[in-house]
């Protein structure tokens, strides 16, 4: 009873918040409802019983990914709007309903075909982050250190990337200084 | 209605599956564009916790793990990209970036 309830409002809060996400000309707007979203899908996580990962997307995606977001942001001007250019609307949605569909089927399939057997199946007695250790320390740790080599690489990435010219304070340079600058990055540019 | 199975969280799934590849189809900003992606990867995550939990089985939670650390990857150098992209041209249109477009 009370998953059922719990289940259709967050159904209905996660939809809603998505859709606005990407339905809003402003970035900001979209930047709070998905970090909404993110926060209202950790719910169905604590609802299936899967409280590692709940907690797991809790951190990650609302503090990592949204903070990470919210510092670009800062870097691009916000509040002028990029022209949204409308295509064929019938096209955009038949498709996205064609993909929809093909996933559903793909994920439908095997559970339709022949009774799945669970490979790793929960041990009785151990809360949820007790299984998820056993198993991810044992079946899954090749997999667990290249993710963690892939996460050490992409960091890497980041900082060489966005990293440049991050020692000087383009509001502190005068006007004169800053044209130099640009005029030097058009000749690098070139 | 009242008893909660599979099905009900793969329908979530499609929808929100579904909002999320709109939004990648009829964005032309790419900061939005990076929003979308991070919704089809949510969606498909429930999914997956929701086969874990109804198949008593923890592989679905442990491909919801990584996704998670892709999806984390996948931010950090396409934002990295962006601002590289954002100081050269000034803008995050992305029908300006088509230059490598034969």
């Amino acid at each position: 009873m009370f998953e059922a309830i719990a289940f259709y409002l967050f159904a209905f809060l996660t939809i809603a918040m998505f859709y606005i996400a990407v339905s809003t000309s402003q970035a900001l707007y979209a930047l709070s409802a998905l970090a909404a979203g993110m926060i209202f899908i950790s719910a169905f996580f604590f609802i299936l019983g899967a409280d590692f990962l709940g907690a797991v997307q809790i951190v990650v995606y609302s503090g990592a990914v949204m903070a990470l977001y919210a510092f670009g942001m800062m870097f691009f001007d916000t509040t002028r709007e990029v022209k949204e250019k409308q295509g064929n609307k019938a096209i955009i949605i038949g498709l996205s309903s064609l993909a929809a569909l093909m996933v559903v089927v793909i994920v439908a399939a095997p559970i339709v075909g022949n009774n799945i057997e669970a490979l790793y199946p929960m041990t009785e007695g151990a809360g949820n982050t007790q299984e998820v250790g056993m198993v991810l320390f044992t079946k899954y740790l090749v997999p667990f250190e290249v993710a963690a080599v892939m996460l050490l690489v992409a960091m890497i990435a980041g900082i060489v990337l966005a990293g440049k010219k991050m020692d000087l304070s383009l509001t502190l340079m005068s006007d004169s200084e800053l044209m130099i600058m640009k005029e030097e990055d058009k000749k690098v540019n070139l | 209605m009242m008893e909660i199975g599979l099905n009900h969280y793969l329908v979530l799934s499609t929808i929100l599956f579904a909002i999320g590849l709109v939004g990648v189809m009829r964005r032309k900003n790419l900061l939005m564009l990076f929003f979308a992606t991070e919704i089809l990867l949510n969606s498909v995550n429930i999914s997956f916790a929701a086969i874990s939990h109804y198949y008593g089985d923890l592989t679905g939670q442990m491909f919801a793990f990584f996704v998670i650390a892709i999806a984390a990857s996948e931010v950090a150098v396409g934002l990295g990209l962006l601002i590289v992209w954002h100081k050269k041209h000034n803008n995050i249109d992305l029908d300006n970036m088509s230059s490598m477009r034969g």
